[in-house]
């Protein structure tokens, strides 16, 4: 029988970012906060 | 189910006045795609995670500055940061390429220890010898003068003082003792080279 050289699409790993990833970048949003200082800005990292 | 009803645009707009959570959606919306995007370039789970990471970091900082124009692009919006991203990695790994030591290449050729090995230290003991030993030829005028600049390091002001001689004496006897050097090297065709 002829050999398949394609995996088979079940076994594909999908490809997502780590959980840890995505948890970082919602608690780097909610400590960021910006300050409105006559019209500059500064941002501010609040852990 | 519900929040796929919310556009990018709503949420986006969400997030800006404050709600946290809209980012939440947005990263779980389009994750895999720009996931994908970035792997697809680097090949690389790490580097993937790290690009991956910055690029919504940039996403969250001009968010929150309100530098973000609304115009219904937020997934291009963020590929295009990605893509940008992937370029700035290759471009960083060009200044400063990696070398993995394989079996084509070897690191060592282009690093090498600069230290003298067995070999090449037993030569170099040999060829001072030598030079001492030609050295001991010279005429004694000569020879005080190159021992004194040479072995013992001293100016050729410290050396007129210590032999009583000018300074463009001893800098003349200097000057010979080098020339009746070479001409005995040459005469005897020894080779004096590590």
């Amino acid at each position: 029988m002829a050999k398949l050289y394609i995996k088979d699409s079940k076994h594909f790993e999908t490809l997502k970012p780590k959980e840890e990833t995505v948890n970082f970048l919602l608690n780097y949003s909610r400590a960021l906060s910006v300050i409105n200082c006559n019209k500059l800005k500064f941002e501010a990292l609040l852990n | 189910m519900k929040q796929e009803l919310i556009t990018d645009a709503v949420l986006v707009s969400n997030y800006i006045k404050g709600h946290e959570s809209a980012l939440a959606v947005l990263i779980e919306r389009h994750k895999q795609k720009i996931y994908s995007f970035i792997y697809s370039k680097v090949f690389d789970r790490d580097i993937t995670e790290d690009i991956f990471q910055d690029t919504f970091i940039k996403v969250i900082r001009t968010l929150k500055l309100g530098k973000y124009n609304e115009e219904g692009k937020f997934l291009p919006w963020v590929m295009r940061i990605a893509h940008n991203l992937v370029i700035d990695h290759f471009r960083k790994n060009n200044r400063m390429p990696k070398f993995d030591n394989g079996q084509e290449f070897n690191i060592f050729s282009v690093i090498s220890d600069s230290s003298l090995n067995a070999e090449k230290t037993i030569i170099k003991e040999q060829v001072e010898q030598d030079v001492r030993r030609l050295i001991e030829e010279l005429p004694e005028d000569q020879k005080q003068v190159l021992v004194m600049r040479m072995y013992n390091d001293m100016s050729f002001k410290e050396i007129s003082e210590n032999t009583g001689v000018s300074i463009n004496t001893a800098l003349g006897r200097m000057r010979y003792a080098l020339i009746n050097l070479r001409k005995v090297i040459d005469k005897h065709n020894i080779v004096l080279t590590n």
